[in-house]
């Protein structure tokens, strides 16, 4: 209790603004975390995580066991997809995906058998044996990626590289969004899994000490994690004000460490490196037990649902068999949201499946979500620069993107924004600021293509131009020399037909040549009359000279 | 099931607009319920008759600029204008002084701007300026704390006197007897006149233990009021801080060099519109700075126009002036002092 204090009294680090939405956390820690039934039909993305979709190595027909990899990381940012129980693949096509353009994408389906039944599993017990870049491979052949919600691929996160010393790793157990408790729970009922999740974790990075967050309104993640961290040296766990977005990996870095990540820049710079609690465990999980990440904790809640729970589901689980299970009613649904309700994505139907980054299903009717309000002109209050945990000018940015003043709009840093809406939270006239945001970067980065497109086909052009010229400058040298040689050729025959004396004529400026010619005619009238037989044969070959040299 | 997507954040802190102005109104109460103890009823017929005139132009406005009417009559915007410019008029000034202020602060001042955040100027500072410089006699003809007249003043009477004028209905008499300078006024003309700030408050029935009799009450009342507002975080505290920690050290300086010729920082804070001004005009967000160390900026600088103006100008008071000034350099203000974004070099 008072060590408790004495952290909190010590912690003065805080990012800036920051909002306190209701926590609506109560609904969903009543209950233990149940595990799901497994459903009838699973339906794994290709695209689970930040990078490139995974691509399948199963085929239609093939059976599959559970743990089994499915489809293969395509590249060093990606994933591999596992299947999360055992089954039949029954279809791999496009179907509803959880992501933000709402579009259908790459599945597998697998019609489950009920068995259950595990492939081969490789469990390393020894793994201090391990070398860091042995281990990061068990964990990305794991398909492991951030349980938080971003879903980058964790190896990655792992391998600073060579020239970077990590200090410090932070442990994210924040969750500061409302509605979400899984990371909660998996704090309460696995520390244990957690806390060995974390020595690999720093086995891997070589960090010096490490820091699990809890925020103050878990006492009982807390206490749990406290536990297990006592007996591990250079593992300390702080409690943080509850306060949105605490969660998100800079401003709990400043918070923590009091130091501030540069901009468009990565932890790795200043020595720290972030993962979520749920990353620990599925890590502890993939190295202990050879289990690869196929289930997860995905809390189901909102006024939609009767008794919201947290389930450990199966990744693929169509979120309407969750909110089946938590006695949900399909048809008071207004909205389907994936994560909490101030970053999170609405589903466009209640099919789409679990996916890895599925923290929390919120079931929402019309009491815990705004609809369309009536928005009204903004009144330059400056709420929203208050709350910005970047320190930004949202209202600036807001009259710069609304007029689509890009050049402006960068200006005052319109990439560092974190989109954690806490600005349109708190707008008294409700103008959807971060819509303004999102769709600003959207069209300077359509524009930013386009310029990239424009650029190429210039170049192109450019180059065609170019190109036309050098081949028609070598035509023309082509010409030249052809001319210069058929100036020379024209010399020579004359010169050779001057010696044959066949063209005399030609040459009659010439006297002497003439009368040489004269001579030389004469004589050979005199030959002719003595060697009559002789007499085709110089003519024939001058002939042949003529011809030969006009052709070359 | 199919559903729509809208995009987040999908919830909302549930504050609005008019929240923001009726809980500005609300802070007012304690202040004016003390104005209408010392001067009557006409300060209530004032906010009456600029609410109305307020309201009906707003309306006619947003009809003629084809914009929905209702929203923007619910926004609470004109009825704080309303009130402010009120507040600002003398409590017997003549019923078309105030129609005419409320009417040039909603016309011109704020529709024709664009209405609703587009206004550059404070509009109910824009209608008092308009009016004082019309109207100057109208406009400082200030009646007399009712405490130090001999004669009371009914709800009536002040009818009477806003909408029949005084000379003519009541006398000569009865208007000297409830008229009287204000006490910034009269510091004002009684310095020129080369007497000291004592031998001005001794025995002054103007004046009381802090400052002028009524206005020193009416002063903390709005302090009340504004405190109210900070704690409920409709506005931040560092426009008024700034504006009346400027006043305060600016008369604390001049009074520590000459006290004879200029009066202590305690008149200064708790005289004229002093609080009125900082907790309720200079944080009307529309024509105020945006940023933090913007308002500042901004504060001291209307803190300073203050009483650059009282003491050396040619006006008692001058809040409305200082606002407006301020008014015309926030937007430069904001254009140059922006926060350092995070991650961005110190």
């Amino acid at each position: 209790m008072i060590e408790n204090l004495i952290q909190r009294l010590l912690s003065t680090h805080k990012f800036p603004g920051g909002v306190h939405p209701p926590q609506h956390k109560a609904e969903s820690i009543s209950v233990g975390s149940v595990k799901t039934e497994i459903p009838a039909r699973l339906i794994l993305p290709l695209h689970q995580h930040i990078g490139e979709p995974a691509e399948p190595i199963v085929a239609v027909g093939d059976k599959v066991l559970k743990g089994q990899r499915i489809a293969k990381a395509n590249g060093y940012v990606s994933a591999a997809i596992h299947a999360p129980t055992s089954g039949t693949v029954s279809d791999i096509s496009d179907y509803p995906i959880p992501h933000p353009s709402g579009l259908n994408a790459p599945c597998i389906v697998i019609e489950t058998d009920g068995e259950d039944k595990w492939g081969e599993r490789l469990a390393v017990q020894d793994w201090k044996k391990l070398d860091a870049s042995a281990l990061r491979n068990i964990i990305r052949d794991a398909g492991i990626v951030g349980l938080g919600g971003a879903g980058f691929p964790s190896f990655i996160k792992l391998n600073p590289g060579a020239s970077k010393q990590i200090d410090t790793l932070i442990l994210n157990g924040v969750e500061c969004e409302p509605y979400i408790t899984c990371d909660d729970f998996i704090m309460r009922e696995r520390s244990g899994e957690i806390m060995l999740g974390i020595t690999i974790m720093r086995h891997a990075l070589n960090a010096k000490e490490c820091i699990i967050t809890v925020e103050e309104n878990k006492p009982e993640a807390f206490q749990a994690m406290t536990m297990m961290a006592k007996e591990t040296s250079g593992v300390k766990v702080m409690s943080v004000p509850t306060i949105y977005p605490h969660g998100s990996e800079k401003q709990l870095v400043q918070a923590v460490t009091g130091k501030e990540v540069p901009a468009n820049g990565l932890t790795t710079q200043i020595g720290i490196v972030c993962h979520n609690v749920a990353t620990a465990a599925a890590v502890y999980r993939a190295v202990y037990q050879g289990e690869p990440l196929i289930s997860r904790y995905v809390t189901v809640t909102g006024s939609g649902v009767k008794q919201a729970k947290n389930i450990r589901a199966l990744m693929g689980t169509p979120m309407s068999e969750l909110i089946k299970q938590c006695d949900g009613e399909p048809a008071s649904l207004s909205r389907v949201i994936m994560g909490g309700p101030m970053m999170g994505y609405a589903m466009q139907t209640d099919q789409v499946p679990v996916i890895k980054t599925t923290n929390c299903i919120i079931a929402c009717t019309a009491e815990d979500v705004v609809s369309e309000p009536a928005v009204m002109p903004c009144i330059r209050c400056g709420a929203c620069a208050e709350v910005c945990p970047v320190s930004l000018l949202p209202q600036q940015l807001y009259w710069h993107a609304k007029s689509r003043d890009h050049d402006k709009a960068q200006e005052f840093n319109l990439f560092d924004c974190i989109e954690c809406g806490c600005c349109s939270y708190v707008c008294p006239s409700k103008i959807p600021l971060v819509q303004y945001y999102r769709h600003a970067k959207g069209e300077i980065w359509a524009d930013e293509r386009e310029k990239a497109l424009a650029d190429i086909a210039r170049g192109r052009h450019e180059f065609r131009q170019t190109r036309i010229e050098r081949e028609a400058a070598e035509k023309a040298e082509r010409h030249r020399k052809k001319k210069e040689a058929l100036a020379a050729s024209k010399k020579k025959a004359a010169a050779i037909t001057a010696t044959d004396g066949k063209t005399a004529a030609e040459n009659s400026g010439n006297k002497n040549t003439a009368i040489d010619d004269a001579i030389a005619k004469a004589k050979a009238k005199r030959l002719q009359q003595g060697h009559a037989h002789e007499k085709a044969a110089p003519e024939n070959t001058a002939g042949k000279n003529k011809t030969e040299t006009s052709d070359s | 099931m199919e559903f729509k997507t809208p995009t987040s954040p999908h919830i909302h802190s549930g504050a609005s607009v008019s929240r923001v102005m009726l809980l500005v109104i609300a802070a007012m109460i304690p202040g004016i319920a003390v104005y209408v103890g010392y001067f009557g009823w006409g300060v209530v017929i004032n906010i009456l008759l600029a609410i109305v005139t307020a309201l009906a132009c707003e309306a006619g406005m947003l009809i003629i600029r084809k914009r929905p009417v209702l929203p923007f009559l619910y926004d609470g915007s004109a009825l704080v204008t309303a009130f402010l410019l009120a507040l600002a008029l003398p409590p017997i000034a003549p019923w078309w002084i105030v129609v005419l202020g409320a009417a040039f602060a909603i016309i011109i001042a704020k529709q024709l701007y664009g209405g609703l955040g587009y206004n550059p100027f404070n509009p109910a500072m824009a209608g008092y300026v308009m009016l004082l410089v019309s109207f100057p006699i109208e406009m400082t003809r200030w009646q007399a704390p009712l405490v130090n007249s001999e004669t009371s003043l009914s709800f009536i009477d002040s009818w009477n006197i806003i909408f029949s004028g005084i000379a003519e209905k009541i006398g000569d008499n009865i208007t000297d007897a409830i008229t009287m300078a204000t006490p910034l006024d009269n510091l004002k003309t009684e310095l020129r006149l080369d007497q000291s700030v004592e031998q001005i408050i001794n025995g002054n029935p103007l004046f009381s233990h802090l400052a002028g009799l009524g206005w020193e009450w009416i002063n903390i009342a709005f302090l009340v009021g504004g405190l109210f507002l900070i704690y409920k975080r409709i506005i931040s505290w560092h426009i008024p801080v700034a504006v009346l920690a400027t006043i305060a050290v600016l008369s604390g300086v001049f009074y520590l060099i000459d006290a004879d010729k200029f009066s202590s920082p305690m008149i200064h804070l708790l005289s004229g519109a002093t609080m009125l001004g900082a907790f309720f005009i200079a944080t009307d967000p529309v024509s105020a700075t945006s940023s933090n160390p913007g308002r500042i900026i901004y504060g001291v600088g209307i803190g300073i126009f203050i009483y650059v103006i009282r003491t050396w100008g040619g006006y008692p008071d001058a809040v409305a002036f200082s606002v407006l000034l301020m008014n015309m350099v926030a937007p430069t203000i904001d254009y140059y002092v922006k926060p350092r974004v995070f991650g961005h070099k110190k």
